[in-house]
């Protein structure tokens, strides 16, 4: 039956993809509710929520419901159309950077489909391009819910994160420029394909599979994954939401699901950095020593681990001011990615790669 | 089919843009309107162009755009200045300048459709990214670093241009 | 499959609705907005010629041209900076006497 099904639709096959994607996605972001408290109170030596389920694992549950239980509050000088398209907006450009982000090799599930079936939504042959596209729309979500809410703290916040976001987006651009020239590609499968390949250890041995971009360019990594904490609107640069300063920043006014909303779009912006970072630098799917077939598991790993660097940087780091944020990304990162690329450039010239 | 949705989409929201009252609203239609035009560049096999449509005019300008229309508070037109004005300064010369509008779409339609019909696409498009590169570092390789040096030349003049002459530090 | 003419169509219609705008309405922001409309158009013709000819000429104007159009809006929108705080308003008809 199975076969029947998937031989002749295509369109059946991406359609599963796509919703299992989705709901993947969906998890991730719960699940990252959790381990974010989690990971806070170990490193804070406390438990962390442990009340509801065995040991607290439905405490997303318990978050959502009383998300769902809040009135929906709406400001009356606000600008109704903009105030409820505002987190439409940043969830909407969060799922959709995630579309052509591949995350396994070839799958036939097990040999139920006759023909292997590739692990990702679209594979365009700019997926680089795409995926930084989309995330540039995000920031018209922040912008809109700090004007709509025609109040001052979150016209403040929502000007400075997109400032910063915007500043921040060419560091995060430079990196990319640079993984081009060592991966000769912008598509994203094919970034990935090229780090399959075998790492020649100073011409002693070889690894396999291990070719990953990260030794190859280990600056542009860090700038790449800064600059993807930063757009993402986490610590250590999230003054423009950080409670302490400014309220909440851009999203003071809203509450229950619209508040949920952004909430989510923030995770899955951070799991959306998390794949790419671990697409362009990490190798992807490969591991020296695991087949291509439980490549996605891998990649699940490596993102999980990213993940976790975003969770201890937050836990751990003191926030930046504002002018010192701007100031370390104009004058620091863009700089360093400059060269970042000017140096990978001859590299790749000189050493052949 | 998708030609016509862009296309509708595209004219549409352009058409919505001049004629809102409020200027968050004619940005926000504008950057559906860019959109509509990255769709219809993917449909002519121009993906690169699709894309730095969306980065740059639809992810950069409109932001500054919008910051600006944000930070001045832009106020809708019609305010009470337009009643106090010179009768010459009224509507009736934006009537004329309406219909100045229709004269050129009359005339572009005019010579449009004296044209012969061209056919459909025949050559074969270039999509690679590599050949665009090529092409821009090589043939196109003055107007690129000119480019370069626009944009510095953009970039000194805003931020001179929009400087206050009465702030503390004064004119530096 | 849409013809090149349709194209061309296409980008003579939002042409005109840019050069509508630019004529008829009294904000200075909305004039500029409809200077970047003209200017999307003509992108428009350029990547349909582009695609029409087979060569990669097209994507390559268009890139040019959207820098300039980044460079124009920046510059544009400073002066309306400067102007507007100066008159507090964004009505060109404000600005006609030739004194500052």
């Amino acid at each position: 039956m199975f076969n029947a099904i998937s031989s002749n639709s295509f369109f059946i096959a991406q359609i599963g993809i796509a919703a299992v994607v989705w709901f993947l996605l969906q998890i991730s972001a719960a699940v990252m509710v959790y381990f974010e408290r989690k990971v806070c109170a170990w490193l804070q030596q406390r438990v962390g929520p442990n009340r509801v389920g065995k040991a607290g694992v439905l405490q997303p549950i318990a978050d959502v419901v009383k998300l769902l239980f809040k009135e929906e509050l709406r400001p009356a000088a606000a600008d109704p159309l903009l105030f409820a398209l505002a987190p439409i907006i940043s969830a909407t450009a969060a799922f959709a950077a995630f579309a052509v982000v591949p995350f396994g090799g070839y799958t036939t599930l097990l040999g139920l489909l006759t023909e292997p079936l590739p692990l990702h939504v679209a594979d365009v042959n700019v997926a680089v391009l795409v995926v930084f596209a989309i995330t540039s729309m995000g920031v018209y979500g922040i912008v809109l819910a700090g004007w709509s809410s025609n109040s001052k703290y979150s016209l403040l916040g929502g000007l400075r994160s997109s400032a910063q976001m915007i500043s921040y987006e060419l560091s995060y651009g430079m990196a990319l420029a640079a993984v081009l020239l060592l991966g000769n590609s912008m598509s994203l499968r094919d970034i990935v394909n090229v780090q399959g390949g075998d790492l020649n250890v100073f011409g002693l041995f070889s690894i396999p599979h291990f070719r990953w971009f990260l030794f190859f360019n280990p600056l542009g990594f860090l700038i790449f994954f800064t600059a993807g904490v930063a757009e993402t609107n986490r610590a250590p640069f999230d003054f423009p939401e950080a409670e302490q300063e400014l309220v909440a920043g851009y999203h003071t006014e809203y509450s229950s699901m619209s508040f949920g909303m952004f909430f989510l779009a923030e995770y899955i912006n951070m799991v959306t950095v998390s794949a790419v970072a671990v697409d362009l630098f990490l190798g992807g799917w490969f591991f020296p020593g695991i087949p291509e077939s439980l490549g996605w598991l891998v990649f699940l790993v490596k993102i999980s681990v990213l993940l976790f660097f975003y969770l201890w940087m937050r836990w751990s780091l003191p926030r930046y001011r504002y002018d010192q944020l701007m100031a370390f990304g104009w004058k620091v990162m863009l700089p360093a990615s400059v060269l970042n690329v000017i140096a990978t450039a001859a590299a790749v010239l000189y050493f052949g790669l | 089919m998708l030609f016509y949705l862009f296309g509708a989409v595209a004219v549409i929201a352009s058409l919505l843009v001049i004629a809102q009252r409020n200027p968050v609203y004619s940005v926000l239609l504008l950057i559906t309107s860019f959109g509509a035009l990255s769709g219809l560049y993917v449909l002519l096999d121009a993906p690169f162009a699709a894309s730095i449509q969306i980065i740059v005019y639809a992810g950069a300008i409109m932001v500054l755009f919008l910051f600006v229309v944000m930070l001045l508070n832009a106020p809708h037109e019609d305010t009470d200045f337009d009643e106090r004005t010179h009768p010459m300064l009224r509507p009736g010369p934006m009537r004329f300048g309406a219909l100045l509008a229709v004269a050129l779409i009359a005339e572009l339609a005019w010579a449009l459709a004296r044209s012969s019909p061209l056919t459909t696409f025949t050559n074969t498009p270039v999509t690679s990214i590599q050949a665009l590169g090529r092409t821009l570092f090589t043939d196109y390789a003055f107007q690129f670093e000119v480019t370069s040096v626009l944009i510095l030349v953009a970039m000194v003049g805003a931020v001179v241009m929009a400087r206050r002459e009465d702030a503390p530090g004064g004119k530096r | 499959m849409p013809s090149l003419n349709d194209y061309l169509i296409l980008s003579a219609v939002l042409f005109t609705i840019g050069t509508a705008g630019v004529f008829v309405r009294r904000n200075l922001i909305t004039i500029l907005l409809s200077v970047e409309i003209m200017l999307n158009a003509v992108n428009l013709t350029f990547v349909a010629f582009g695609r029409a000819f087979g060569t990669v000429d097209g994507q390559i104007i268009v890139f040019f041209v959207m820098t300039v159009a980044a460079a124009e809006a920046a510059v544009g929108l400073a002066i309306v900076i400067a102007l507007f705080r100066h008159r507090e308003s964004l009505n060109p008809d404000a600005f006609t006497a030739l004194k500052w």
